[in-house]
């Protein structure tokens, strides 16, 4: 007997619009304060940053790109969430996948682009999946809590990777541990191209074909899970493992099958990174995207129509803060680094600050209509 | 903390006028006026989603009310939270405890009240009231012992103590015998007399009209969110109870004709299941349950009849014994799980439904269809086929007259027993071979209970196994052709139908046993 029940009736252009904006734009506030401590001008800085992410053709084709890799991490975490998991593993899922992808392009020397796509999807999906199962498995089986091992091997791909990069895949005889560049036949056609071909002039971006890869995953993972016997039995395991059993639902295998496909889906931030743009196995091309996907899952309440929006804020956060840092000599980096974690803060974290007032705005307003002058 | 001396001023503890409460379309509470007298015991009934809950809620400080007023001794108040509520003398026993289970009763009792950083002297303080309390209403609690302890009829006492400690003047008590056995009942029973005498008020709220008409004075009788009746226990009685209830005249006895026993369909042979701890939660378990018959299984909730249930319907492995299901023998390391006996024509309607038949969060049509999602016939290839689900919900709806019938609304929005018709719905549509059914009517109201009863008695005559876990023992007698008694894991005893009456499974209930042990029980079914 909760007092919260059945209150919660908020319509759902309240929730999916008017709250992210109210926070979105609390976020901007404060942001706007800090740039006023350090004695520049807020209101030219963030002009700067939103000229920056959307003013040009470069900087859409810029934040776009972050908006692919963001799409596919938090995807990863909106279907875990789904199946009732805290993944906080996306950056290291992204960073083993990323090595799949690698691996696969490497082993492909002279293929066309559009051949050795599927099978980099393929080799992205399956390390990241592989590298997601462990602590899903070790949930499902041992008990280990999945928030702290997804965390552990976050540390444990990165070292890994660290190993793998200075000592197994390096390009013989240099400094920078980078593998060997893959063969330009099969280099991503990058959007600016695709645009020319068909007579669309695009400013030159590390867009890439992976968009679309990222918006069929959308796609794909709406349909998986509100349209598949698979998506309700991982649902239902999320709502209450109990019921899913008594509904003949193994909650054990469903947690490892929702990790790895959780994982499968990080992984391919590594199709974008590396297969479309940087055609080489590199370290630490995940950059904080996989951690970032957890705020744009949040904030688009992980449904695919709400991630799209928030990848595309986001990476208009990323692209904006570079431009940023680039005009303004007194904002340093980390100073990027604090706007957007502020409206992680309040586009996350704090997602529901707002809500019980917005509640109590939106049931006044009936109530107020229903009930008799007579004053309780 | 000692209660506060009753002041005169009124004729009346509490009275609730014109109170008005909408949860968006649903119109929970319509102008409801009720008065209750002190030192009496107020019976409060109604069918499922009467509004009966939502009223307490109100006066406890839950909700508020979007009108009306509360006045407690004459005076018009304003009670926004349960704190509110307390400070005016307001307390409630919820039907789940609100217990710290790893604190002894007293610091359970000191909490919220500790009333400084340091607890000893608070503590020496706490222990003096309450056992003046506890001598003044005859309540005995142990004060040093861990709640998880206690058995719940203690607990609940418990509860009740912790109210009057925090100088309780009007107790609710929210179904609070739905968790105990019959001497249980009947303790409770005498401290409610107890509290009466020493000029508190007692508000009951319960589904069962035998209590309201042991023990209350007045009775009022809540229908859509309305009062329509009001009684003065002595002047009425269960039939005309039940009928202000419902709204027409309904029938509280089961009418079926003697059964016709076929094959055994589903049989348990020395089933035992150990728990995590080591605790043996099932022993020996041995039965037949035969097509055309209802066997009941009766007992205090937790005496082995979950694990029972949980065994037969593959939820739960267990350590040794086989089952054999419509021929197919099952042991402890065959593949069985609730899937497979679903395959089998198994049907479960389990004893707890929120944690098990339905999920709240879903829409009604996706808890409609929990258990067979595999249906070919929900599919279209690889994707559920919606239409068809919200459909098959609507006509699930339709046959089980369930309200609202919307198949797309929240499971939670749902009222119990509206959601227990919903799940019997669910079960019986596939007609199993075999249906286990725990607690069909727990939280059901008299109309639906009746006609619960009425689909199973049928589903019955049409030749079906049913296994029947109650804890009502009205209802295992009503239905049941055959009836099993638990205790401690253990089934204690058989009796057929016509010996069987109240108290001697109550008896049996209690572990005293008065008839063959299980192995001659088996010997004696099989033969």
């Amino acid at each position: 007997m909760s007092a919260g029940a059945g209150s919660d009736n908020l319509p759902w252009w309240a929730t999916g619009l008017l709250l992210p904006v109210v926070n979105v734009t609390l976020a901007l506030l404060v942001s706007a304060l800090v740039i006023f401590a350090i004695g520049e001008d807020p209101v030219g800085a963030l002009g700067t940053m939103l000229r920056g992410a959307v003013g040009t053709g470069e900087g859409i084709g810029y934040t776009l790109y972050y908006a692919t890799s963001l799409i596919f991490t938090a995807l990863a975490v909106a279907i875990a969430f789904h199946g009732g998991l805290f993944n906080i593993g996306g950056e290291g899922q992204a960073y083993i996948g990323g090595l799949g992808v690698g691996l696969v392009c490497l082993a492909l020397p002279g293929w066309p682009w559009w051949a050795a796509l599927p099978l980099s999807v393929l080799g992205g999906a399956a390390f990241g999946a592989f590298w997601a199962a462990i602590p899903g498995w070790l949930q499902a089986y041992r008990g280990s809590h999945i928030v702290i091992t997804t965390i552990m091997f976050n540390f444990i791909a990165s070292s890994l990777m660290v190993y793998l990069m200075v000592n197994v895949l390096i390009k013989p005889g240099q400094m920078s541990p980078e593998s060997e560049t893959f063969s330009t036949s099969m280099f991503l056609p990058m959007m600016a191209d695709m645009m020319a071909g068909i007579g669309i002039e695009m400013a030159s971006s590390p867009l890439n074909f992976s968009l679309f890869l990222a918006l069929l995953a959308c796609v794909g993972v709406w349909a998986f899970i509100w349209h598949t016997r698979w998506g309700f039995a991982l649902r239902a395991t999320g709502a209450n493992e109990n019921a899913a059993l008594y509904a003949g639902i193994d909650p054990r295998r469903v947690i490892v099958i929702t990790m790895a496909l959780s994982g499968a889906l990080a992984g391919l931030l590594g199709v974008n990174e590396l297969h479309g743009v940087q055609h080489r196995l590199m370290l630490n091309f995940p950059a904080g995207l996989g951690f970032t996907g957890i705020a744009v899952a949040l904030m688009g309440r992980n449904h695919p129509a709400g991630i799209i929006p928030a990848a595309l804020l986001f990476g208009a956060l990323y692209q904006g803060g570079t431009e940023l840092v680039f005009d303004y000599p007194t904002i340093s980096r980390e100073l990027v680094v604090v706007i957007q974690g502020v409206v992680i803060l309040f586009a996350g974290a704090l997602e529901h600050m707002f809500r019980p007032a917005l509640v109590r705005l939106f049931s006044r307003r009936p109530a107020v209509a229903a009930s008799k002058p007579a004053g309780a | 903390m000692s209660a506060a001396p009753p002041s005169v001023s009124s004729a009346w503890a509490v009275e609730l006028v014109g109170i008005d409460k909408r949860f968006g379309p649903v119109h929970a509470n319509r102008d409801v006026t009720l008065r209750f007298a002190p030192a009496s015991i107020h019976g409060l009934v109604g069918e499922n989603g009467a509004g009966k809950s939502t009223l307490m809620s109100i006066l406890y400080g839950f909700y508020e009310a979007d009108g009306g007023e509360i006045l407690v001794r004459g005076k018009q108040v304003n009670i926004r939270t349960p704190q509110d509520a307390i400070r005016l003398g307001i307390g409630m026993v919820h039907q789940h405890f609100m217990l710290v289970e790893t604190f002894t009763v007293l610091e359970n009792l000191l909490l919220g009240h500790e009333g400084g950083p340091v607890l000893g002297p608070a503590m020496a303080r706490a222990r003096a009231e309450v056992q003046a309390l506890e001598q003044q209403f005859g309540l005995e609690v142990p004060l040093d012992a861990l709640v998880s302890d206690l058995p719940v009829g203690v607990q609940q006492r418990v509860e009740i103590l912790k109210a009057l400690y925090r100088g309780a003047e009007v107790l609710i008590l929210d179904e609070p015998t739905a968790v105990l056995s019959p001497p249980e009942v009947e303790q409770l029973f005498r401290i409610l007399e107890r509290l009466r005498q020493q000029g508190r008020t007692v508000l009951l709220i319960t589904h069962k009209l035998k209590e309201i008409m042991a023990i209350t004075d007045r009775v009022s009788v809540l229908r859509r969110g309305q009062v329509v009746a009001e009684f003065i226990t002595a002047q009425t009685d269960r039939q005309a109870l039940a009928d202000a209830m419902v709204g027409r005249k309904t029938s509280l006895s089961v009418d079926k004709a003697p059964a016709t026993p076929g094959p055994v369909l589903l049989s348990a042979q020395n089933v035992n299941v150990i728990d995590a701890r080591g605790v043996t939660t099932l022993k020996d378990a041995c039965l037949n349950v035969r097509a055309g018959e209802i066997v009941g299984i009766a007992g205090v909730a937790g005496n082995g009849q979950s694990e029972l249930l949980e065994v037969l319907s593959g939820m739960c492995r267990f350590d040794s014994g086989t089952v054999t299901l419509k021929g197919d023998e099952i042991g402890p390391a065959t593949k069985y799980d609730a899937a497979d006996a679903r395959r089998r024509g198994l049907a479960h309607v389990p004893e707890d439904r929120l944690k098990l038949a339905v999920i709240k969060e879903f829409p009604a049509h996706e808890s409609a269809i929990l258990g067979y999602h595999q249906d070919k016939g929900l599919s279209k290839g690889w994707r559920l086929d919606w239409k068809r689900v919200v459909a098959k919900t609507v006509s699930l709806m339709e046959q089980f007259d369930v309200r609202p019938g919307n198949p797309n609304l929240r499971t939670s929005l749902f009222s119990g027993g509206n959601q227990q018709k919903l799940v019997m719905a669910r079960e019986m549509d596939r007609e199993p071979d075999i249906l286990l059914v725990g607690q069909p009517t727990r939280g059901v109201d008299i109309g639906a209970i009746a006609f619960i009863h009425r689909q199973l008695v049928s589903l019955r005559d049409r030749g079906k196994a049913i296994l029947l876990v109650s804890a009502e023992l009205d209802e295992i007698l009503a239905l049941s052709d055959r009836i099993l008694v638990m205790c401690d894991g253990e089934i204690v005893g058989e009796l057929s139908a016509a010996e069987a009456n109240e108290s001697r499974i109550g008896t049996m209930m209690a572990g005293i046993k008065d008839t063959p042990v299980p192995e001659a029980v088996a010997a004696e079914v099989s033969a």
